[in-house]
């Protein structure tokens, strides 16, 4: 127990709390990112537009289907061969925001799929144009079904910027580990304040997601 | 690319044989976690749906990294000695396990209720009656979500190469640095990767579509 007490120090305890504040950084601007590009590309999957639609689904099965941690290296170690370099957290935002939008724009249209098309069907026979009857009809209905899977994918989001340690990117589980690397007795107790931080997190996104859940649904 | 397969061909199905090796592992041991911790939730004993539910929720909110990491620096350190590979895999099979609990209970609560009903009218226990009548049914509608959780599980398996697991992405990243030539041989395992997802993951497409 000893160790706890000396592990968390006033200095440690606020350069976790940097990482932390690292970790939601990226994690914010990835949601807003991805969130965008996801349900641009769901959409475009969805309409069946002739070639395009086609091309944009497989990328996104491409890119859905690899790991994660192989997109952060390849950004960060693999594109400065053809003269693309990044910031460690500019590249750790990048290699997210691919990975989400595909994982989004999947979310988005099979959130679309679920709709009754019989909703399409009344919008147009109502007079609304094809967008029209998409974005003010359909969309907000598939958006209440993509509620609990986007929230999941978000929650992995921030799970996952954890991997952007391998790029050096300052955040929480960097921090840790570098605490930890200057004494092993500080093992244990970093490890419970890992848990914790992002346990707290995660769990409240999820509390607060399904809140919202109930009052849309 | 060619070349990087040429020259370092038998690495990387070393690598390729360790991941599908580890994520087959972590799939049998989390599918009896998994299960388990599922049937706790749908029992009648409050305790015991306490129970699953904190193990479900501690480790689908903790970063596959923190919990892999802690079985390769701590463990060792505190319990018993293990290498890189075993504690990725454990890792990985806690973590998926908790993923597996929530897809078998949602299948669980899938069954139409009157099937247990039915069955403790018949004079069968709640153990018998969920593993001969509700289990059985729950199965189909479990299928395609578990086949989506074994393609994360693949994807998610190279975290080992954080703690020396000599998976795909491991044996990647060291031919990489050794060779300079990080481009080429990061596209490699990509390629290698999707010839387990991207099959698989039509596969499950075509099964939802058959089961809806």
């Amino acid at each position: 127990m000893n160790s706890f007490a000396e592990a968390y120090t006033w200095i440690n305890f606020r350069f976790l709390l940097e990482g932390l504040w690292v970790t939601i950084e990226v994690s914010v601007v990835s949601i807003i990112l991805s969130s965008i590009v996801g349900l641009f590309l769901g959409i475009v999957r969805y309409i069946r537009y002739p070639v395009v639609s086609g091309v944009v689904g497989v990328i996104i099965d491409l890119i859905r289907n690899l790991p994660l941690l192989l997109l952060i290296f390849f950004t960060y170690f693999g594109l400065p061969k053809i003269g693309i370099r990044m910031e460690p957290l500019t590249a750790a935002i990048a290699a997210m925001t691919v990975f989400e939008s595909a994982m989004i724009a999947e979310i988005v249209r099979s959130g679309i799929l679920a709709v009754d098309t019989g909703q399409m069907e009344g919008a147009r026979a109502n007079g609304l144009t094809y967008w029209q009857g998409l974005w003010y009809i359909v969309l907000p209905q598939a958006l209440r079904k993509m509620i609990p899977p986007l929230v999941s994918q978000f929650i992995s989001l921030i799970k996952d910027t954890s991997l952007a340690t391998i790029i050096v990117l300052p955040e929480l589980m960097y921090r840790a580990q570098i605490i930890y690397g200057q004494n092993t007795r500080y093992m244990i107790p970093m490890f419970v304040a890992l848990a914790v931080l992002y346990f707290v997190v995660c769990y409240a996104l999820s509390l607060v997601a399904s809140r919202l859940e109930k009052r849309v649904g | 690319m060619i070349s990087v397969f040429q020259q370092h061909g038998q690495e990387l199905l070393t690598g390729l044989g360790n991941t599908i090796l580890c994520s087959v592992i972590a799939l049998f041991f989390s599918l009896i976690i998994g299960s388990t911790f599922a049937i706790f939730e749908v029992l009648p004993s409050k305790l015991l749906r306490v129970i699953g539910r904190i193990y479900i929720e501690v480790f689908r909110n903790i970063p596959l990294l923190v919990i892999g990491m802690f079985f390769y620096v701590v463990v060792p350190q505190y319990v018993l000695p293990m290498d890189g590979f075993t504690a990725g895999t454990i890792g990985l099979t806690l973590y998926t396990s908790s993923f597996i609990a929530e897809t078998v209970r949602a299948g669980i609560q899938a069954v139409d209720s009157g099937q247990m009903e039915g069955a403790r009218a018949n004079g069968l226990s709640f153990m018998q009656a969920m593993w001969h009548i509700v289990l059985p049914q729950a199965f189909k509608y479990v299928i395609p979500p578990l086949g989506n959780q074994f393609i994360n599980l693949v994807k998610n398996s190279s975290v080992l190469a954080f703690v020396a697991g000599f998976d795909l992405m491991y044996q990647g990243d060291m031919i990489a640095s050794a060779t300079f030539d990080t481009f080429n041989t990061y596209i490699a395992v990509g390629v290698l990767y999707l010839i387990i997802t991207l099959p698989l993951s039509y596969y499950m497409r075509y099964l939802e579509k058959k089961l809806a």
